[in-house]
């Protein structure tokens, strides 16, 4: 009785974990203005969309100077900001997006695909 | 607390000053902190750096029509708009008004990963967008420190602090940045580095059990500023900081007097009680009845239609007019009419700070004319000797500045000198009663003297001090060989003096008596000489009657011998009839 349970709920988690990131990422991207940090983020960003998303996803490029009270809704301290907002939990990744490890550690990429670019 | 001593800071101002409206302090920094430049606020956890940035922007945006901005990195906005509302400030209120906008900005560390270089901007053009919605003046933010945990790049942190500090400068608005006291700077991040114009440090001790907060200026650029460490409280309207050496002594004085309630002890001062405004100290050893002269006091200025504001540390309301029914005193309906409040509150429930602006709330409240302190000396537990005394002194200016008469009972411990432990507080009294427990015969009684009253004539005769069911009264103290007497040895004393005088009488009655008897016996004895006298003189004359016949006789016989011897010898023999009659008396 007790290892079936066991077995049942194993089976709940797997199938929660297969079918976790089936789910749409939604992404978006906080930047200042035009500046090359900017730029480089929201290039970056795009990239891996692309290649890692497989065309799952949304991504929002927002200009805080443009609309400065997204950037209070999204609580956005730092620019550029990259917010995981689906699927949960929220994620945040400051800055231009150079150092991947923490991205893709950070968007439970790892598990899935193998880490290039 | 209006009329503070600090008006010497400000001379001229060079420095555009910005009011806070926190009592106190804009005394001590002359005016305000720093216009349009941030200001440090630094201190350990709970010591209220929150409150006076709350403070600062409420009063701000309520008094001087200056609108605020406050960025929260802890607290939401709920979170906040409940704290201030318990210390009565309407920060919903501002928020509806669009006076105030609170901005929290939540980082969640554990949200946050760090890919790359980054900068603050998003925090600059919240703000930018905060300050410009409601045209702030004024900007809070509480507390910086939060990003230091939230953000791991603390190069970058800094280098973005300081840019916003420069642009918090260029935007022109007064800025109240808190900052966690750190081990061995002011802060634990080192923010004062960056914030250099005014830095304000609060702190929050604990000496012997009991918590004072105390504020100090530790730096203000371009200004003069009161450089000691000043104690402050946070009460119902929010935080006062109280100058120690505030008011002058320049208080107005009456000539009006008012009766103590005991018709004896008025006689001793001069026949009218004290001066009105006047600050009396009752001393005395447990048991002596200071609470009892206090309540005396109490009754006889509410009975004049005065207010009386009765501050026990002691004992409960109840527990007082209780007791004081034992003597006849009811106190119940001067508290129903309105004319006596009590205030109870044990001594070790806050520090003397907050013991002083409780005192000043209800007294500004109630407007009395006559408050009572029961003990003072209790308070002593609340501080220590020194600070007691710097409290009482701001009580004493408080209160005669007010002229208000005030009435401290201080305790005197047995086995003490009488007169130690008033040393502190008894230079401050214009009067001063002692009581004192007289002990001998098996017996303590209660005797009091007045020690000082200023500006009046006062009876330096020591009184036995009665307490009965029909009140208080004094009695002349018998002052006998081996000293005062007092009690069952003075009543002993009135009846042997009893008993003298009685012995006495009884002994003038009987030489009296004695004397009228010997005056008897003496008129008795002249009365049986003089009719011993007369007799003879009765006798006398008839043998002076028989001579005087017997001479005549005599006489005529010469005569008549004479005329038949024809002899001229008359007048010799005349002569000597009558010498010899003479010789005979």
């Amino acid at each position: 009785m007790k290892a079936k349970k066991n077995g049942s709920s194993t089976k709940a988690f797997e199938k929660a974990l297969a079918t976790r990131s089936s789910g749409k990422y939604i992404l978006r991207l906080y930047v200042a203005g035009a500046t090359d940090r900017s730029c480089q983020a929201i290039l970056r960003a795009r990239q891996l969309c692309e290649t890692e998303l497989n065309g799952n996803y949304k991504l929002e490029v927002i200009d805080v100077y443009q609309q400065p009270i997204l950037a209070r809704d999204g609580q956005i301290v730092a620019t550029p900001t990259l917010v995981k907002e689906l699927p949960r939990p929220v994620r945040r990744f400051i800055g231009d997006l150079a150092n991947t490890t923490r991205l893709f550690v950070g968007l439970d990429l790892h598990t899935k695909t193998k880490i290039k670019l | 607390m209006k009329h503070n001593g600090h008006k010497t800071i400000s001379p001229k101002a060079h420095l555009p000053k910005c009011p806070t409206g926190i009592q106190g302090l804009d005394e001590i920094t002359g005016g305000g902190l720093p216009r349009g430049r941030p200001t440090l606020v630094c201190g350990g956890a709970g010591c209220g750096k929150t409150l006076f940035a709350a403070e600062f922007l409420v009063r701000g945006a309520a008094q001087f029509g200056e609108p605020g901005v406050f960025m929260s990195f802890e607290e939401t906005e709920a979170e906040l708009k409940a704290n201030v509302a318990s210390l009565g400030f309407d920060l919903a209120g501002l928020v509806r008004r669009k006076k105030v906008v609170l901005e929290y900005v939540r980082v969640e560390r554990s949200e946050i990963h760090e890919t790359g270089e980054y900068d603050l901007e998003g925090l600059f053009v919240r703000l930018n967008l905060a300050i410009d919605s409601v045209g702030a003046r004024r900007v809070v933010l509480d507390t910086l420190e939060a990003l230091f945990a939230g953000l791991p790049n603390e190069a970058i942190l800094r280098a973005e602090l300081r840019r916003l500090f420069r642009w918090l400068k260029d935007k022109g608005v007064t800025a109240v940045i808190t900052a966690e006291r750190g081990r061995e700077q002011l802060t634990r991040h080192g923010l004062e580095e960056y914030v250099s114009d005014c830095v304000i440090l609060l702190d929050h001790r604990i000496h012997d059990q009991i918590a004072t907060r105390h504020l100090r200026v530790v730096k203000y650029r371009g200004a003069l500023h009161g450089t000691n460490e000043f104690p402050f409280l946070i009460g119902d309207n929010g935080i006062s900081v109280m100058p120690i050496t505030s008011l002058g002594l320049n208080h107005k004085v009456s000539s009006d007097r008012v009766s103590t309630g005991i018709p004896r002890l008025d006689a001793m001062l001069n026949g009218r009680g004290f001066f009105r405004g006047s600050s009396i100290l009752l001393t005395g050893t447990p048991g002596t009845g200071k609470t009892i002269i206090s309540a005396c006091f109490a009754q006889a200025a509410a009975r004049r239609g005065e207010r009386v504001l009765f501050f026990s540390f002691e004992e409960s309301p109840n527990q007082i007019m209780r007791n004081l029914h034992s003597i006849g005193l009811r106190l119940e309906p001067l508290v129903e009419q309105g004319l006596l409040r009590f205030h109870s509150a044990r001594p070790t429930l806050y520090g003397l700070e907050m013991h002083l602006a409780t005192m000043f709330k209800e007294i500004a409240a109630f407007k009395p004319q006559v408050v009572i302190m029961d003990p003072i000396t209790s308070l002593m537990v609340a501080g220590t000797d020194h600070e007691t005394k710097g409290m009482v002194t701001r009580l004493i200016d408080y209160l005669k500045g007010g002229q208000i008469t005030s009435l401290f009972t201080s305790l005197t411990h047995g086995g003490h000198a009488l007169q130690q432990s008033e040393i502190a507080m008894s230079s401050l009294m214009d009067s001063w009663l002692l009581l004192q427990d007289f002990e001998g015969n098996g017996e303590r009684n209660r005797v009091l003297y007045v020690i000082k009253a200023r500006g009046m004539a006062h009876s330096n005769q020591v009184r036995e001090f009665l307490i009965s069911n029909r009140g208080v009264d004094l009695v002349d103290a018998y002052i006998g060989p081996s000293g005062v007497l007092t009690g069952a040895s003075r009543v002993a004393q009135a009846a042997r003096e009893k008993s003298a005088a009685l012995t006495s009488q009884q002994e003038a009655a009987r030489r009296k008596r004695e004397l009228v008897r010997k005056r008897a016996t003496l008129e008795q004895q002249i009365a049986s000489l003089r009719s011993e006298y007369e007799t003879e003189e009765v006798e006398l004359r008839r043998l002076d009657e028989q001579a005087g016949t017997q001479t005549r006789l005599l006489t005529a016989e010469r005569t008549e011998l004479a005329r038949l011897r024809q002899a001229d010898a008359t007048v010799t023999t005349r002569t000597n009839s009558k010498s010899r009659l003479k010789g005979k008396r």
